[in-house]
């Protein structure tokens, strides 16, 4: 099923948690909508799912206008994040709910019902659950219930909010692969919110990067991570660096930059914004630099050095820590920093994207080397 | 309750203060409570049946049953619908119908049976329009289940509620997606999660609805074999000096609230599972 979102706004109270949406997700697409804490994406999946409603806007699925359907009739499974598993209910139970409260006359028989959830017990590996409680689960095997109860309609679209969100690491691993590959065995359209980029980069198809109340950016993984539309995105893929530089003919350069490894863009001359990922700073010792390390910590692989320059305050930057020149990389020694890749904005470009003037197409500086 | 094993000096303070709750416990509940039988046998078997099997006490048990079985369903259905409407729906008032719920655990009994009898009495605001119609309120089971039903409202919101707002509202939206009805939301969702706080509320409220008598004995006129309860009937047959019959009633509000006690104490260990 396809999904057209558009113009759409959502208030609570005084503030704006959807500031105009428009996002159009393909038949059996996999799609993640990915942002902090506050950025409207857990509401946009609970509009699309008819438990909330929005301001303004339209919602269309397949061309239907989906906002004048209740979530009863919507068909979508709706997987929560704390999964919501009824505990008075075995988890055969749990999964046959959606079948056993159709009305009577569209109500499949009790056998019919029965095999459906066996087919679905075996499908999601947890067989050997179907007599337990929800609270005689681990939360990998609530989750899988959770899947199982949602995918038992036969939903068209399939919702999932923080999917992995209350699971550990390793479990939150295997779960996303199984996932996949259960999304295209069903082939349904699917929505997932995450806050972790690196769970949206590895399933999804697409990634819209929300922050507060609007889409900041619509890609793939590689075109996110390198081209990010507007500093907010920058700074959620992790350019967390955030330094003054002055554009002339295309050439950046800032004080005590090295920026030989960028090259050439076609931006106005003036003053601009250099987004750059700690990871991308090498510092180097110069004796007439005007950064000087001030703490260096080491979490084995990596150092993590703070940086302070006289004007313009602090920076991070990680070194390997067995790279050549790292035993130079001391408190109070002063260094120069070699920029090995980032992205220039215009200093005027505000932080977000911006619904009524287009955008700015951002110049990524690739390295040289 | 966890104990924590503290030095001797302590643990002989800690001693004492046990066998000061039990005293006082034994000596202000413990011993009313046997004195109320060791009275209404106080003349032997016989006697006590002939008190209870008594036209006025036995009419006095059926008028307080008849109570308790008008009163409870009320209170019950009132209970859950408006913790549900306070847990699960945002609305302007919320916050007043959550105040609304708790008066009457703050406003005494005998005001509310005084309310009432200034609304529906002879002399008060509805009283001729009552008249005209041939209604009677007061002086009348109507009253006495109007003002039972007024002090014992909280007992289930009460219950019900908090446990409510612990679950949220994320299960019954899972069965809405699903595409559960809300009559289906409620009953295959909503109440088995709340099921024994409901009857653990419904317990509280019939031992109250059963025990009341400030509120009560405003508004039933305190007619022997008509309109007496049996707490009203206890004071009555005590007033007559007819001490054995008193307790010997009493004696029976007493089984109940043993029953309720014992039922209040298994339900909440069910509750906590």
């Amino acid at each position: 099923m396809s999904i057209q979102i558009s113009a759409m706004t959502k208030r609570f109270g005084k503030t704006d948690v959807l500031r105009g949406i428009d996002l159009s997700v393909q038949k059996g697409e996999l799609v993640a909508l990915l942002g902090p804490s506050g950025s409207g994406k857990t509401t946009l999946l609970k509009i699309i799912a008819g438990l909330e409603w929005p301001d303004a806007g339209q919602l269309a699925v397949e061309d239907q206008d989906w906002l004048q359907l209740a979530a009863q009739d919507r068909r979508i499974g709706f997987v929560f994040q704390h999964y919501a598993l009824f505990p008075h209910m075995s988890v055969r139970d749990n999964i046959a709910f959606g079948l056993s409260v159709r009305p009577r006359a569209e109500r499949p028989g009790k056998s019919v019902i029965a095999a459906k959830v066996d087919e679905l017990l075996h499908f999601l590996q947890i067989a050997h659950l179907a007599d337990r409680y929800p609270g005689q689960l681990s939360g990998g095997q609530r989750q899988r219930v959770a899947l199982g109860r949602a995918l038992a309609i036969e939903p068209k679209v399939l919702l999932l909010d923080e999917p992995f969100g209350a699971l550990d690491a390793a479990i939150r691993r295997d779960l996303r692969r199984w996932l996949r590959g259960v999304h295209e065995a069903t082939g349904s359209t699917t929505i997932f919110v995450t806050h972790d980029q690196e769970e949206a980069f590895e399933l999804a198809d697409r990634v819209v990067v929300m922050g507060a109340g609007k889409i900041e950016q619509i890609g793939h993984a590689d075109a996110i991570h390198d081209h990010p539309a507007t500093p907010f995105v920058a700074r959620f893929m992790g350019a967390t660096v955030d330094l003054p530089v002055t554009l002339q003919a295309g050439r950046a350069d800032g004080a005590g930059l090295d920026l030989t490894a960028l090259a050439r863009r076609a931006l106005p001359d003036g003053a601009a914004r250099l987004l750059v990922r700690p990871q991308d700073i090498t510092p180097v010792p110069d004796a007439d630099a005007p950064w000087r390390i001030v703490t260096r910590m080491s979490n084995g692989a990596h150092l993590r050095l703070v940086l302070i320059h006289p004007d313009l305050g602090e920076a991070e930057a990680d070194v390997p820590r067995r790279a050549v020149k790292a035993e130079a990389l001391i408190p109070d020694a002063t260094v120069r920093l070699k920029i090995e890749g980032g992205t220039i904005f215009p200093r005027d470009q505000p932080q977000h994207a911006t619904v009524d003037t287009p955008k700015t197409t951002p110049t990524r500086l690739e390295s040289s080397r | 309750m966890s104990q924590t094993y503290l030095p001797g000096q302590t643990r002989q303070g800690e001693r004492i203060l046990i066998a000061i709750a039990v005293v006082l416990t034994l000596l202000f509940i413990v011993a009313p409570l046997a004195y109320i039988f060791v009275r209404a046998f106080s003349e032997g078997w016989r006697v006590y049946a002939q008190n209870i099997l008594d036209p006025a006490t036995l009419h006095a048990i059926w008028l307080t049953t008849m109570v308790a079985i008008i009163v409870v369903p009320v209170n019950v259905a009132f209970g859950v619908v408006a913790a549900w409407a306070v847990a699960k729906h945002r609305f302007p008032g919320r916050g007043i119908l959550v105040t609304v719920i708790e008066i009457p655990f703050s406003i005494s009994p005998i005001i509310a049976g005084i309310c009432y009898l200034l609304l529906y009495g002879r002399q008060g605001l509805l009283g001729p329009w009552l008249q005209a119609n041939d209604l009677q309120v007061m002086f009348a089971l109507p009253g006495i289940v109007l003002v039972t039903m007024f002090v014992t409202a909280p007992f289930v919101a009460r219950e019900v509620l908090p446990l409510m707002q612990a679950q949220g509202s994320e299960q019954e939206e899972a069965a809405v997606t699903l595409g559960a009805s809300g009559w289906q939301v409620f009953r295959r969702v909503t109440l088995p999660n709340i099921r024994w706080a409901l009857l653990y509320g419904a317990v509280l409220c019939t031992a109250r609805a059963v025990g009341e008598f400030g509120g009560v004995s405003v508004v039933s006129g305190n007619i022997r074999g008509q309109t007496n309860t049996l707490p009203l009937h206890v004071e009555l047959l005590f007033n007559d000096l007819n001490a054995v019959g008193a307790f010997a009633a009493a004696s029976t509000l007493t089984l109940l609230a043993v029953v309720a006690l014992i039922l209040k104490a298994v339900l909440e260990g069910k509750r906590s599972t």
